[in-house]
């Protein structure tokens, strides 16, 4: 692509970037933090690209570290970003009221949502399948 | 072969960048992060089955094993780590990406004739480099692998000067000769420099500088977009470099910090300097059955959780203490501190993960007023957020962020491990004014006395 093309685009990036943060309240300042350093990750698709292209033994090791570098990157910032959020919900259904008692707070704590469980189970053969 | 003709190639990325910019914006709000993060991890497969669809490829089979490899590092990892390390899990993530790009770079230096190329090449090098050990050395302290407070030795100004200026140097010679050789020195300028630049940071900001970090990784991707001439990068990575240093200034300023002043705030020296008075002034320590009387016979309780909190696990305890309170009649909220835990937003999440609903943890802006008209407050593992020095006390490593008045309620009970000072390493004043009661133990332990004090009353 022409150079001029690809600094218009980063300019238009720059001020997208901004804008889609401005006015975050604190509590959701990590999440977003884990969130775009999951996004960054897909430095993968660079590292695909240099590991495809290579032909010397050496280089093509290094590409690999790369790969595998920028994979855990990617896969490990949304799946720790995911397990950050599953803990945000509001006084919605299917979940004790405060008033119900120390107890039903106790359980749900102790025995694990397999309705949560199941997502995040999901999510990441997803994710692998997904980039094979 | 190639399946996809670069038309294609270019709308899926489209597709992928859209996802992840609506990413972003999702994760703006509580209600929609969840699905917002989703929606970023689904342009990611997008974008890497685009890649492998759309450009000529050999290795495959050793690509693929990698990707395998690893997910199955970091897929666990990432589903058992305990909320309280996630921010140095964060940190670590962020490191290997940076680390990737300065690999990626590395390589394609050998492909190039063009300066401009090049420059990029150099860029990413040096920015990714930075990030790696940057990001390993904000691991360290997190973990507390290492001290937390700031490293400070005499010639740092002088050999982060000298790091600059061979890194200047070797990339103007890389720009103009295009010599590996030389690409591996930059790598370790960089490697060098990211230390150089964590170490004088105090443990309370390591998190800011977490973000920055992360910041860097994304221009340090964006650039290597550029040298590779893929869109999606460059999309990418500049979005994360833009919203990460808005990020990083909005974390500082919930400090009171400013991002110059974390970073070479240590270099000025003085403030590492901590409270000068001694600390064998009386306490007043109780027992749990008179803190349980305490709250017990308040009309309004404000609890103020903290880094122990999480460490002991007490965040269960805490809401069945609110519970147990409510039931009695007593209005209970959670004054969350910005910084509270080890991240700004950390502690909401470890509350939410206890099933606190949402609507009891007030920012600070919020319900910093109503300590004045608070009966008890009830600090639990928290101990710089409420620290007064953070307003009196002119050259404390806290002085200027901005605190929970906790001072201003008509009791103060502490719960704490012992009277070692907080992350920061500033003792904290508060503990020995006359309206405070501490009470010693672990956090969870004297959570479960007091609750059970409580409910005996």
């Amino acid at each position: 692509m022409e150079g001029i093309s690809l600094l218009t685009i980063t300019v238009l990036a720059v001020f997208v970037g901004f804008e889609v943060v401005s006015k975050v309240s604190s509590t959701l300042h990590t999440p977003l933090m884990s969130g775009a350093n999951a996004i960054h990750g897909i430095i993968l698709v660079g590292s695909i690209i240099v590991a495809g292209q290579a032909s010397e033994p050496l280089v093509l090791a290094v590409a690999l570290l790369a790969v595998v570098l920028a994979t855990a990157n990617l896969v490990g910032g949304f799946v720790v970003t995911d397990r950050m959020l599953e803990m945000f919900h509001g006084r919605g259904p299917g979940r004790g009221t405060r008033a119900a008692g120390a107890r039903a707070v106790d359980d749900a704590a102790v025995v694990p949502d397999p309705a949560e469980s199941a997502v995040v189970e999901a999510s990441n053969p997803a994710h692998e399948s997904g980039a094979r | 072969m190639t399946l996809l003709d670069p038309l294609w190639t270019a709308l899926l990325y489209l597709a992928a960048a859209v996802c992840f910019i609506l990413a972003l914006k999702g994760l703006n709000s509580p209600r929609t992060a969840r699905r917002g993060n989703l929606v970023g991890a689904f342009g990611a497969v997008v974008a890497v089955v685009t890649v492998f669809l759309s450009v000529k490829m050999d290795n495959v089979p050793w690509i693929m094993g990698a990707i395998v490899v690893g997910s199955g590092i970091a897929a666990p990892v990432a589903r058992r780590v305990r909320m309280t390390q996630m921010p140095q899990l964060v940190a670590l993530f962020n490191g290997v990406g940076g680390g990737a790009a300065a690999l990626v770079a590395l390589l394609e230096l050998a492909h190039t004739e063009d300066p401009w190329v090049r420059l990029a090449i150099v860029f990413t090098l040096l920015v990714g480099a930075v990030s790696f050990s940057g990001s390993g050395v904000t691991f360290a302290k997190l973990q507390e692998l290492m001290t937390t407070r700031p490293v400070v030795f005499p010639g740092l100004p002088v050999a982060m000067a000298l790091a600059l200026l061979a890194g200047l140097a070797a990339a103007g010679a890389i720009v103009g000769t295009g010599s590996t050789g030389l690409a591996l020195l930059l790598l370790a300028v960089g490697l060098v420099a990211g230390v150089l630049l964590v170490l004088p940071v105090g443990g309370a900001d390591v998190p800011i500088v977490i973000s920055l970090l992360n910041a860097f990784t994304g221009l340090a991707v964006a650039a290597s977009g550029l040298v590779l001439g893929n869109v999606l990068l460059v999309v990418a990575g500049t979005l994360v470099g833009a919203s990460g240093t808005i990020l990083t200034r909005a974390m500082a300023a919930a400090m009171g910090r400013s991002v110059a002043g974390i970073l070479f705030g240590a270099f000025k020296g003085g403030s590492t300097a901590g409270s000068t008075t001694a600390s064998d002034r009386p306490v007043r320590s109780s027992s749990a059955e008179d803190v349980a009387v305490l709250l017990g016979y308040a009309q309004r309780v404000i609890i103020v959780p903290g880094y122990g909190l999480a460490v002991a696990q007490g965040q269960h305890t805490a809401a069945e203490l609110a519970e147990a309170l409510e039931e009695r009649g007593i209005r209970v909220d959670f004054a969350i501190h910005p910084v509270a835990g080890r991240m700004p937003g950390h502690m909401n999440v470890l509350l939410a993960e206890a099933n606190v609903p949402y609507e009891s943890l007030k920012e600070m802006s919020e319900i910093n007023s109503e300590f004045k008209t608070t009966d008890v407050a009830l600090v639990v593992g928290a101990n710089d957020v409420v620290n007064p020095a953070a307003k009196t006390t002119a050259g404390s490593p806290i002085y200027g962020m901005p605190i929970l008045e906790v001072g201003e309620a008509r009791q103060v009970v502490f719960l704490k491990r012992s009277m070692r000072p907080g992350f920061a390493g500033v003792e904290n004043d508060l503990l020995y004014e006359p309206q405070t009661t501490l009470l010693f133990g672990d956090a969870k332990d004297s959570l479960t006395q007091v609750l059970a004090a409580v409910k005996g009353l």
